[in-house]
This record gives structure tokens, sequence and C-alpha cells, in this order.
């Protein structure tokens, strides 16, 4: 228990650099996990998990699904002064087909829409989706336009939203490490339906 | 300006012709063609630059309202307007055989106020899918979302164009046109493409790897901002600006504020002046490094576009500075700056323009005078300068067609009328002059910049302005010359806090409807690379 | 001539032992058969290894030129970065298209992955350590290290998909005029080294001056240099990879391609790389011999102590950073200034240049 406390401790200054007692870091995700594997998991079974969602975790390639101001602010993470590359994820794959994750940076419209659900649509699985913006969100400053989207998560099941407008490089980085946090707590084989 | 009114009165005699902001003539709907034609053919005037085309709604008249300019001096104006009656079936005469511009601005009309012109060859909507329920900038204009719904089935492309013309009879009919032949090879280029800057959408008919034909469709980004700003105050639309053209940001909330303050006849302090003009500089810089950089990466160089973001970087760190933003700054505010600047800002900006001057030494040897890039860009998309004017394509790429169109030397606002420039001007008309001319007004905004730098006069960094601003009535005009092109703001006002009517120029969508034409027999390869030579914003062309 | 010293490091004996411990145990077919097994096994745990430390060589030589770090969270200094990814890869689904040619379209990637396969399986890579020396063997180099581009054409016509159709018609024009340019600069060296066979010609490069490149004076450089760029053409990299030309189209012929369908051509891209400097390092840089200059023997004895292959994938991996060098540094060519380069240049250059070197051979004015 006091190893794990001190852990959390060490975690809370090194990933989130915000020493802010309110903020909430989704620690829900790995307290399932524990909860889940109280009664002990099957060795092999469960250090296969944990080898696939390692691999997984790491390998995310993303589908920049750039359509606005956000596309750019990816670009700058993907450039030198951020690099992206160093989390694994410099592959960006134009081709939905071979993307981990479809980042949909920028406002989505009607007219976008049926697009955005097709690419998705073709991404294979394991397949995860980055709303990154206000705009992907919620349809931010222009929520109340006639033709904007409210939100992403209308048409596509959203794993992450960054927000921001647009989010810094930094912030897109969070929201990636989150994602990778999540994929870590999945299960592979077994998978309880 | 005595003459020009004769001539036109000489033309159209029924003609209302008023000073207002600009000269500005009213005329019938039928008389409207008959004058542009005699504008621009007049060889005192040569009215022949179609600057603007904006589509109003007064209420029981619908209409348009254009501003013309001449190519030889960018100065001049004329404003046009013609109105029809009929709501339910509004017809107007088109000018596309006049400037090739009106073309996109026309169909725009169309979809947005269901106007549509006789002898526009081409009368799809654009920017809306073409099963839109309502013209969406009409004041009457339902926008209950049931009308609407959020489709998730994309819909076959027809390749179909309606188009209206008039019979020497005098009779109107209507016509269809296909847009590809048969048996045309169309692949869609976008609109989630990695190298549209954005969600352009090119249908292109390929003959092997030639490209035959280019079928524009935009809208992959309406976000409506015009509609919005209509129910919000001046200081509220503000944002919508930077959120046009996200690379110039700065340079469009410019263009609206100079609107604005004056209309309101607003003084704007000097020390705000100097930043404003500062930042527009390096705004200026920032998006031609993205220019730079996007069209080295759809040549095929990679390490070249990092290296562009590189050194955008440290620009964007002074605007963090001064502003807390980043890519969007949220700078000007009507009267002023938002904020003032911070102490070392001279010191950070002076060290920032020696590393850009190395850094573009760097990018001639790296990038410049390559084998492969010099032959994938010289003689490559040639645009010649009656082809420029007619299309209205300004900024870096009307530049490098041997067009002068500063406006910032013919129209000086701000402190541009004190700082000693040159007007980069080269005469080759292909990609590499549109290239070159970019690095080399990196050079000269680096200039500017050194001159008003040591200036910077003590001071408010803003007026004092009443939180709601009321705008006198009348039609008020401000064009800038944004990174890309010239930027314009239209804002009719009927004397209350909110604008009747808001437009804005956007300088992408003419560099957009030139692409099928300077495409056309070049290779898919070179109409990537062509593209990242005009450098378009798609956000700004959908607003 | 050469120095004999013991290769404490050497393969060679090991393997000898093993050759010679199965056959005194077995019938000499069932141990000609544990070999092959076993041969097999290595070569592809070697194909799997190499193209791995490739891919995440590649993304840390790029990141140097691009002023980044690359990848370094995965492990120390992202060392097992490309293992996430081929765990990742060998776990995607792989999404059955509806309207493409089934029977072709899974048939592609194998064709892809065994020509590369069957190529890697040919190259010398240390003394002793060469799975078959056939009498023909760089005939047999270039024949099937041509057969990839049949699953190229065949990805890019079954998938059903323009930008796939015109990324393999690309391909397929690129491949078959850059294969003869390579050809032939490899049959320049031929024609000096006087054998079609590996081993002969790696044998015959023991002294640097004797190694190919140097041996045959200025035709033996040009035909090196032209050989680089043919090969380089021939990965479709650097800026010959319009077959799949990101900013134009997409992802080129295997756009439909996913999970480990995609990985097969993945890896087989790098592999391909690594072939084609092996293939250099054999033919013109004295394959895995050691550098070894004449008379500085204190010099040789020091150099022969670091065992063969150690060379081999040393030469190798300095063709491999030159390549990757060319490819982050220039822009990509246009479809024609690409068949233009061959047809007008390196080609008639080549027959020149072979026809030089069979009079420097005919006159014997190479080093001898």
């Amino acid at each position: 228990m006091e190893k794990g406390s001190i852990e959390m401790e060490v975690k809370n200054i090194y990933i989130k650099g915000i020493p802010n007692e309110e903020f909430k870091d989704n620690e829900y995700l790995e307290n399932y996990v524990t909860e889940l594997r109280q009664n002990g998991v099957p060795v092999i079974v469960g250090k296969l998990d944990d080898l696939i969602n390692w691999g997984r975790s790491n390998s995310l390639w993303p589908l920049a699904f750039a359509t606005s101001c956000c596309g750019i602010e990816f670009m700058s993470a993907a450039a030198a002064r951020h690099d992206l590359a160093r989390f694994g994820m410099e592959v960006t794959r134009n081709s939905p087909r071979q993307a981990d994750v479809i980042l949909v940076a920028g406002t989505i419209v009607h007219k976008m829409a049926p697009l955005l659900k097709r690419v998705y649509d073709q991404m294979a699985e394991p397949k995860y989706v980055v709303a990154m913006g206000s705009c992907a969100i919620s349809g931010g400053p222009f929520i109340n336009s006639y033709h904007v989207v409210k939100g992403v998560d209308e048409i596509i099941p959203v794993d992450v939203y960054v927000p921001g407008c647009p989010p810094r490089p930094e912030g897109l980085f969070y929201g990636l490490m989150q994602l990778q946090r999540k994929v870590k707590m999945e299960r592979f084989l077994f998978k309880v339906k | 300006m005595k003459d020009i009114k004769e001539l036109v009165l000489e033309t159209i005699p029924s003609a209302v012709v008023e000073e207002k902001q600009k000269l500005t003539v009213t005329v019938e709907s039928r008389d409207l063609h008959p004058l542009v034609a005699t504008l621009k053919a007049d060889p005192a005037f040569r009215f022949d630059l179609l600057m603007q085309l904006i589509g109003v709604d007064w209420g029981e008249k619908l209409g348009v309202v254009y501003l013309l300019s001449s190519s030889a001096d960018i100065s001049k104006e004329i404003v046009l307007i013609t109105a029809t009656d009929d709501r339910k079936n509004p017809l107007l005469y088109s000018v596309t055989d006049l400037y090739e511009t009106a073309h996109l601005n026309e169909r725009e009309v169309f979809a947005m106020f269901g106007i549509r012109f006789i002898n526009n060859p081409d009368m799809r909507r654009f920017i809306l899918n073409s099963d839109w329920t309502g013209f969406p900038l009409r004041k009457d204009y339902n926008a209950d979302p049931v009308l609407n719904p959020v489709n998730l089935v994309s819909k076959e492309m027809t390749d179909i164009a309606p188009s209206i013309y008039e019979t020497p009879q005098g009779e109107i009919k209507e016509k269809l046109t296909d847009i590809f032949e048969k048996d045309d090879y169309v692949i869609n280029i976008g609109p989630q493409h990695p190298s549209t800057h954005g969600v352009m959408h090119f249908r292109t008919a390929l003959d092997g790897e030639n490209v035959k034909k280019i079928d524009v469709h935009s809208g992959y980004i309406h976000r409506g901002i015009e509609k919005l700003s209509e129910e919000l105050t001046y200081s509220q639309i503000l944002h919508f600006t930077d959120r046009l053209d996200y690379l110039a940001a700065n340079i469009n909330r410019h263009a609206l504020c100079m609107c604005v303050e004056k209309a309101a006849e607003i003084e704007v302090p000097e020390r705000a002046q100097y930043i404003r003009t500062i930042m527009d500089e390096l705004t200026r810089i920032e998006s031609h490094l993205v220019a730079w950089a996007a069209m080295c990466n759809d040549i095929g160089s990679t390490t070249a576009f990092i290296y562009g973001f590189r050194e955008r970087e440290v620009i964007l760190d002074i605007f963090e500075k001064v502003c807390g933003g980043r890519l969007i700054m949220n700078h000007n505010v009507i009267g002023g700056v938002m904020f003032d600047i911070y102490p070392e800002f001279q010191k950070d900006v002076e060290a920032f323009i020696v590393q850009m001057r190395k850094a573009l030494i760097e990018y001639h040897r790296f990038f410049s005078g390559n084998v492969i890039a010099l032959g994938r860009m010289k003689g490559i998309g040639m645009m010649s300068k009656k082809d420029a004017i007619s299309w209205a394509v300004t900024g870096p790429a009307g530049r490098g067609s041997g067009w002068s169109c500063d406006l910032r030397k013919y129209v000086p606002y701000a402190l541009y009328d004190k700082v000693e420039f040159n007007e980069v001007i080269r005469t080759e008309c292909d990609s590499f002059a549109r290239y070159m001319n970019r690095l080399d007004e990196i050079e000269e905004s680096c200039r500017i910049i050194e001159q008003l730098l040591p200036n910077i006069p003590e001071g408010a960094f803003a007026t004092k302005t009443k939180p709601i601003i009321k705008l006198p009535e009348g039609q008020f005009f401000q064009r800038v010359e944004a990174a890309r092109g010239e930027f314009g703001v239209f804002i009719e006002s009927h004397g209350d806090k909110f604008p009747y009517r808001i437009k804005f120029r956007s300088p992408s969508m003419a560099l957009v409807s030139i692409m099928p034409h300077i495409c056309r027999g070049e290779k898919i390869a070179d109409l990537i690379a062509i593209g990242g030579s005009m450098d378009y914003v798609i956000p700004c062309i959908d607003r | 001539m050469l120095l004999e010293i013991s290769h404490p490091l050497e393969l060679i004996k090991l393997t000898a032992s093993l050759d010679s411990f199965l056959h005194g145990l077995l019938p000499s077919w069932a141990a000609l058969l544990i070999e092959f097994i076993l041969v097999g096994v290595v070569l592809l745990a070697m194909y799997a290894v190499i193209a791995l430390i490739l891919i995440y060589a590649e993304r840390k030589i790029t990141a140097f030129f691009q002023c980044r770090y690359g990848p370094n969270r995965v492990g120390k200094y992202g060392l097992i970065q490309s293992v996430a990814d081929m765990v990742k890869i060998l776990l995607k689904e792989i999404i059955h298209v509806d309207s493409v040619d089934k029977f072709l379209f899974y048939l592609a990637p194998f064709f892809v992955i065994c020509a590369s396969m069957l190529t890697f399986a040919a190259l010398p890579f240390g003394n002793g350590l060469h799975a078959v020396d056939f009498n023909v063997g760089v005939f047999y180099l270039i024949a099937v290290s041509s057969l990839s581009i049949i699953g190229v054409l065949l990805a890019g016509w079954s998938s059903n998909n323009k930008y796939s159709m015109i990324g393999a018609m690309r391909s397929g024009a690129q491949f078959i005029s850059y294969e003869l340019s390579a050809g032939l600069s490899l049959l320049t060296v031929a024609v000096l080294a006087g054998s079609l066979q590996l081993s002969t010609i790696v044998a015959d490069q023991s002294y640097v001056y004797h190694w190919n490149l140097f041996r045959g004076h200025l035709p033996a450089v040009i035909a090196f240099i032209i050989y680089l760029i043919a090969g380089h053409a021939e990965t479709n990299r650097g800026p010959f990879d319009l077959p799949e030309a990101e900013s134009e189209l997409t992802a080129g012929y295997h756009t439909e391609y996913s999970g480990l369908q995609f990985g097969f051509y993945y890896l087989a891209e790098y592999l391909n790389m690594f072939i084609i400097a092996g293939i250099g390092t054999t033919m013109f840089l004295g394959g895995w011999n050691a550098i070894q200059v004449e008379g500085w023997d204190g010099f040789n004895q020091v150099m022969n102590f670091i065992p063969s292959y150690a060379w081999f994938f040393a030469k190798t991996g300095v063709l491999i950073f030159l390549s990757l060098w060319v490819r982050w540094t220039f822009p990509r060519l246009r479809i024609d200034q690409l068949l233009n380069l061959e047809w007008k240049y390196l080609l008639p250059i080549n027959l020149v240049n072979l026809v030089i070197m069979a009079i420097i051979v005919v006159f014997g004015l190479y080093i001898k």
C-alpha cells in the first residue's frame, strides 16, 4: 500500500506537471484493472495481454483527420520542437486501413460528417479516436451554426477529448498519453463480453 | 472622380450614383453587365479586377454588391449594386465572361442566397451540398436542424452542372452539362488527402499521369461564420477572423478591427499601430514559413518541412509571450491590442531576425538550389499576368506573375507608409517564382520589423471603447494584404450593434479557383506541387 | 598472401563442427534435412530481426537529420520501439475488402515477401555463412529480386482502388526501367570478376585495392554509382518513392492493405534496402572481407580479428546510411523525370561503361 502511494505521488509530479489537487487524472483507469485483477489472473493470459497492450499502446500510428487550425498544431507536434516521434507515433499513415488512431483535428461540418464516418469505418480494429480541439469536441465557437456537427461523438465513438482552441502540442501529447493508458487496460484474450 | 460618374451615367442613365465610403453605383439587374463591361474596357479606368462579389438580402430585395478595382492601380475602387425583387426565383446576370473569378463567387451566392446567374455556365451550389434545404444567409432562413439533418452516408457525386442562359431573342432557358466525359478516369484528390492543405476536394480527370480537368468542390469546413456573425456584436465577431486563415490570424483580425474602427471613427493609439504592424509582419513570416515547409513536403522533402516548423516555433514563442496564444492569438481588439508587449520583446524579435536570416540562407542551400526541386518547380504551373488578374489572384502568387498588387504599397494602412520595403515581384509566372517570392518576402518583413522595432513609442496600447459598439448606417470596406493575398472585409450596418451583413473576401478562394486552369496538362505530382506553391488555406474559403 | 591467423569469433568452425556432428550421428539425408530446416529457421529469424533493427535505425537516423530525437520512450533510447510495432501489427485486424479481386489481393503480399526472402537467403553474410552458393549467383539475385514487382502490380490492380492502380503502374514502369541499370552495372562487375559465383567474387577481393570498386578503375566506380542510384530506385525509396508518394497517392499500391498484409510490405521495403546494400557490398566492396592492406601486417591482424559477418554488416550499414541520407535530403522526382534519368542517362552510360570494362578486362588493365 505504502509503496503504491509513493508511486502515486511521484507520478503526480512527473506526468501532470500541474500541482493542482482538484485535477483528476483518470486514476480510475488503473483502479479498474487492479479491482478486476484482485482475485488473480491466469498467468499466461495475463502476461500475454500485458504484452499485447504494451505493443499496442506504444505503437499508435495516427491518421490526421485535420480539417482546420488544430491540424497545424498537430503538425507542430510532429515537428522538431515537440517531436511526436518520441512516442513512436510519427508514422502517420494516410491510408485509414493502416492507422490505429484517428485524430479528428478541427471542425466537422455537415458535408464532412459522412466522410469522417467512412474513414472511421475503413480503419482496422483496434481503432481509437481522439477529438482534438473544442470544435471536434462540441462544435466549439461555431456550435450555433447551421452547418456544424456538435461534436464528433455524434458520429463516431471518441476515446480521448483534448480541449483547447487549438490545444497546444503539449496538450495533445497529454491526450495521447491518456490514450496509451486507456489502451493498456484492455483485454484481448478471453474478452468479457 | 467627376468623370467616372459621367462615364457611368453616360452608359446607364438610370444609374444612381452616391458618394459613400466608396463611390457606389446602383443599377437595375439588366444594366449591370453592360456597365461592368464598359468600366472594364474603358482605357482611363480599366476596372479589370473583381475584388469582391457579395450577396446581400435586403428584405424585399435580394442583391449583389460588386467591388471593382483596377489591376494597374489597385487603390482605385468602385462599388456596384444590383438587386432583384423576385424572392421565389431570383435571377441576375453573370459577369463570368468578364471576370473568371466570378465563377466560384456566383456559385457561392447561389448556395447562400438562391440567386441564380444567367449565362453562368455552371450553377451548382458551391460550398453547400446540392440537396441543402434553404439558403442560409437569407434573413428568413429556417435553421431547424430537422430540415438539414447530419447525414452519415455520403452520396454519389453526379457531376452534372445545370446552367441558365439567355438566347439572343431574350428567352431564358435552362440546360444541363456534364462536367466530365463518359470514360474519364476520375480520381478524388481530397477532401481527406495529405496534400490538399486542408479539406479541399479536387475531382480530377486523368489521362495517364496527366491532369485533364479539375472540378473544384469545397465546403467541407464551411462553418457558417458569416451567418453566426449577424447575431453577434462587433467585438464578439473578432475571434472568428482568426479562425478563417489561421496562418495569418493576426492580419485578418487587424482587417476587421480597422474596418470597425474606421466606421465608428475610433482613434487607434500609435503604440498599438506599431505593435499591430510588427505582429502582422511576424505573422506573415510565420505563414510563409508554413507555406514553404508545406510546399517542400508536397514535393517530397519531409526534412525541409521539419526545418520550416523549427524556425516557426520561435515566432510562436514570441506570440505566446505577448498574448498567450500560439497559433490563434486573439491579440487585436477594436481600438488597439489586447495586451501590451513584454519588456524583452524587442530583444527577442531581434534575435529571431538574426536566426531567420541564417535559416533563409540554409533554406536556399538546402532546397532552392536542389536540382530535383528546380526541375519540379521551374516552368511548372504557368500563370500569366492576365490570368492572375482575371482570377484576382493576389499576394505572393500574383506577384510571381509580374503583377504589382501589394496593398501595403497602394493603400497603406497601419504604419506601412512609414517604412521602407520592396515589393517582391517576379515575372517567371511559374511555381518557382511563387516559391522564391515567399522566401524574399520573409526578408522584406524582417526589414519592416527592424525599422519599427527601435521606435515603438510609449503610451496606451488601446483606446477605451464602449463594450457595445454601434456602427453608423452604411457599407464599409476594408482591404489588407494578408499572407496569401488581399483579405477583404465588408460590413453592411443598419445602425445596429450587430452587422446586417458581414463578408470576408478570401484570398485563398482566388488561388483555388485558378487551379483547374493552371494545372491542365500537368502531371498529378505537379498538381500537388502547384497547390503547394499557391498555398491556400481552406477554412478561409469556406468560412 | 593473407595472414593465416585464428579467427576466434568466426562461425565457420561452429557450423562445420555441427555439420560433422550431425553427419556422424545420423544418415546423411537426415543430417541434411535437419541442416536445411535449421538454415531456414535462422534465415527467417534474421530476416525479421534485421527488418526490426532497420526500422528502428531509420527512424532514429531520420530524427537525426531532422533535428529531432526520434523514438525514445519504449525501452532505453526507444530501442524496442519496432518490437512494439511488430506486436501491434501482428494482432491488427486484416480487413476483408468486398470489392477486391480476393485471390490476387491476398496473394500479392506473399509475392513481395517471398521475393525479398529468396534474395536475402542467397547473400553471403560471412565466411561460411552462405546458404546457397550458386555458380550463377549474381544472375539468381537479379532474377529473384525482380519477382517482387509482380506482387506490387497485383496489389495495385486487385485493390480496385484508383490510387493503388496509379501507384502500381508507376511502380511497374520504375522497377522495370531501373532493373536494367542495376542488372547492367552488376554485369559490369561480373565481367571484371570473371565469375557469377558470389563466393568466387568475394574471395577475389582480398586486399582493399582488389575490391571491385577500385580494381576496375573508373568504369567500376561509375558502375557502383549507377548501381546505388538504380538500387535505391528499385527499393521505392528516397527521391524515387513515387509508387507510394505520400503527398500524392496517400499510400500508393498498398493503400487497401491492413494488418499483417501491410506489415509484409512494410517489412519487405526495409529488407529490400538491406538486400540492395548487401549485394552492393558483395559485388563492389569486398563482401565480408576485412579491410586488408598489403604490407601492414599488424593492421591486418587487428582487422582480421573482427569476424567476417561483422564486416559484412558494417559495410552494408554504411551503404544503408548513404541511402537514408539521400532519402531525407532530396525531394521526390516526377515520373517523367524519373524515366528520363534512366533511359536517357543511366542506361546509355551503363552500356558504354560495360564496353569500356570489357576492354579493360581483355587487355588486362585492371589491378592484379
